[in-house]
């Protein structure tokens, strides 16, 4: 019964990610170059490296915005619908929706609304602001990603807050409410204590999440205007499938890995001491 | 109601309703666009008008269809998407019944390398995987873009906590009349659990109608690429039609805005668990 399966994630799954640990070590590159163990090479050379520190950086930057953002959004949402209101699960289909939004479509779709001369533009015009070039300067192009990546992404946070705000028992508001407290401080003293374990499970999705960062910049910049919002995935993609350098990119591969890993360990840290 | 609280409710409604335009005019957009000339496309950006099909036209579609094999990447997705998810409920659910079921040395073991295997990111082995799938000679073939989705490790844990939870008195009675752990499983334990096959259904489903990444490397030409990847011909090979290429994108999406109509409340837990969290 287990068979199918083990041998599945054996060949698809643990080959690959062991390959990428061992073909780090090595200078492997498509081509008539003989193979050689080089030992921690890669690992140096990535450090000098520019490119793979600015890819990097800027798959940092992209995680700062869109973590904080990202989050406030979706608690906000999750607030909004999670109330007896006509028209709620109405309102929480539209928040959910562009979620299973194919990421091509979407960062066409942005691209395009972000354009110089496009709809956004079109309409901050009106109240005398702008054109901003949204995607042609380094200075806009990677918070407009973040702009698109959220919209994306928001909803998947939503459901997640949601189900968090109705894990909370009823009688800690009504507690509260008897001692008076208003609805700000019952959200302060009671939700956000309660959401505790919820919120830090939203932040670390979000950050291991937006470490993948691949299609918007591909698709909305092309990792432009020079460079600034190309993430690790462009530049190993880049180095991998156009440059066939695949002992360097499964040497970054691996870092990564281990980057991904180290967050998601801190986070059993941080949950098990929450409880 | 006091008229502070009117005010406060008034207040609320009106933040929930301008969050519903943030979330719903690029697609409001992305459909008139598709239908009206591309000419239009950029009139009018300063008044509402901007965001209605006007004047309404068919002539994207139709030049969409003539232009790109728009039905060729639609049966790929198709068989791509459909493949993966029947085979990945087969081999998944009984890995999890076998997880949740059966004692067999190892058993500890095996559970906790599926447990560690979900945090693997994908775009963090896609290189080595390229290398694999390339020597086994799978460049531009169906199976290199479903079997390595099949088996998930995900998918397995969805299948093994709700198994977990089905009472073993259930099977017995099966096991008495003489039934093997496969009829049991087959007659009595599928039926139960319709809940969990529709979450991971949904769960495989949308993760390989959206893929980019992969099959973007292991596919050249269009006999074999998806939707996701077919969209790129217009980029490939100019003049880019934007008209041309809203009319792909909506198409494109309406297969999942059906199913998320149909299946709403199935979404919402297979999405939430590709947060790899709370299902």
């Amino acid at each position: 019964m287990l068979l199918p399966a083990l041998i599945g994630l054996g060949l698809f799954l643990l080959l690959p990610s062991v390959s990428a640990a061992v073909l780090g070590f090595t200078n492997y590159i498509l081509g008539p170059i003989p193979t050689e163990f080089v030992g921690l090479h890669n690992f140096l050379r990535m450090f000098g490296d520019s490119t793979f520190i600015r890819s990097m950086l800027n798959t940092l930057y992209f995680a700062a915005l869109v973590v904080p953002l990202q989050t406030v959004l979706a608690l906000i949402l999750a607030l909004l619908v999670n109330r007896k209101v006509a028209g709620v699960n109405f309102f929480r289909a539209i928040y959910f929706f562009p979620t299973i939004m194919a990421l091509v479509v979407v960062s066409v779709v942005w691209a395009l609304l972000l354009n110089k001369g496009g709809v956004v533009n079109g309409m901050l015009g009106k109240v005398g602001i702008g054109p901003i070039p949204f995607l042609t300067s380094s200075a806009w192009a990677m918070p407009s990603i973040v702009l698109a990546s959220i919209w994306q992404g928001a909803g998947l946070q939503m459901v997640i807050f949601l189900s968090g705000l109705q894990a909370i028992p009823k009688r800690l508001y009504e507690a509260a409410e008897i001692d008076g407290a208003s609805a700000w401080q019952q959200f302060r003293h009671v939700t956000i204590p309660q959401l505790r374990p919820t919120i830090l499970v939203v932040v670390v999705i979000t950050t291991i999440l937006s470490f993948r960062l691949f299609v918007q910049p591909f698709v909305m910049t092309r990792g432009g205007p020079g460079g600034s919002t190309q993430s690790i995935i462009m530049y190993i993609y880049d180095k991998g499938i156009g440059d066939f350098n695949l002992g360097y990119s499964s040497a970054m591969s691996f870092f990564l890995f281990l980057v991904v890993l180290t967050i998601s360990l801190l986070q059993r840290r941080f949950l098990s001491r929450g409880e | 109601m006091s008229k502070k609280t009117r005010l406060k409710r008034f207040g609320l409604y009106l933040l929930m309703v301008l969050m519903a335009v943030f979330f719903l005019f690029p697609l409001v957009w992305m459909i008139s666009g598709s239908l009206k000339l591309e000419s239009q496309l950029y009139a009018d950006l300063d008044k509402l008008i901007t965001f209605l099909p006007t004047p309404f036209t068919l002539e994207n579609y139709r030049n969409m269809f003539a232009r790109t094999d728009f039905f060729r990447f639609l049966m790929n997705s198709f068989i791509i998407t459909g493949s993966t998810i029947l085979l990945g409920l087969v081999v998944n659910s009984l890995a999890g019944y076998a997880l949740s079921r059966l004692e067999f040395p190892g058993r500890k073991l095996v559970d906790s390398s599926v447990l560690a295997l979900i945090i693997v990111p994908f775009e963090a082995i896609f290189v080595p995987l390229f290398l694999i799938v390339d020597w086994m000679g799978g460049l531009n073939t169906y199976w290199a873009l479903i079997l390595p989705f099949v088996a998930d490790p995900f998918s397995i844990f969805l299948f093994r906590q709700f198994f977990v939870q089905v009472p073993d008195s259930v099977e017995e009675a099966a096991y008495l009349d003489g039934a093997g752990y496969w009829r049991t499983y087959l007659q009595v334990v599928v039926p139960l659990s319709k809940p969990v096959f529709a979450t991971v259904a949904i769960w495989i489903g949308l993760n390989q109608w959206n893929r980019f990444l992969w099959p973007l490397v292991v596919t050249s030409g269009k006999a074999k690429q998806p939707l996701s990847v077919g969209l790129r011909e217009f980029f490939t090979n100019p003049p880019v039609n934007w008209s041309q290429i809203l009319a792909f994108s909506s198409l494109m999406s309406i297969p999942i805005l059906l199913l998320f109509l149909a299946f709403q409340r199935h979404f919402y837990k297979g999405v939430a668990a590709q947060a790899g969290g709370k299902g």
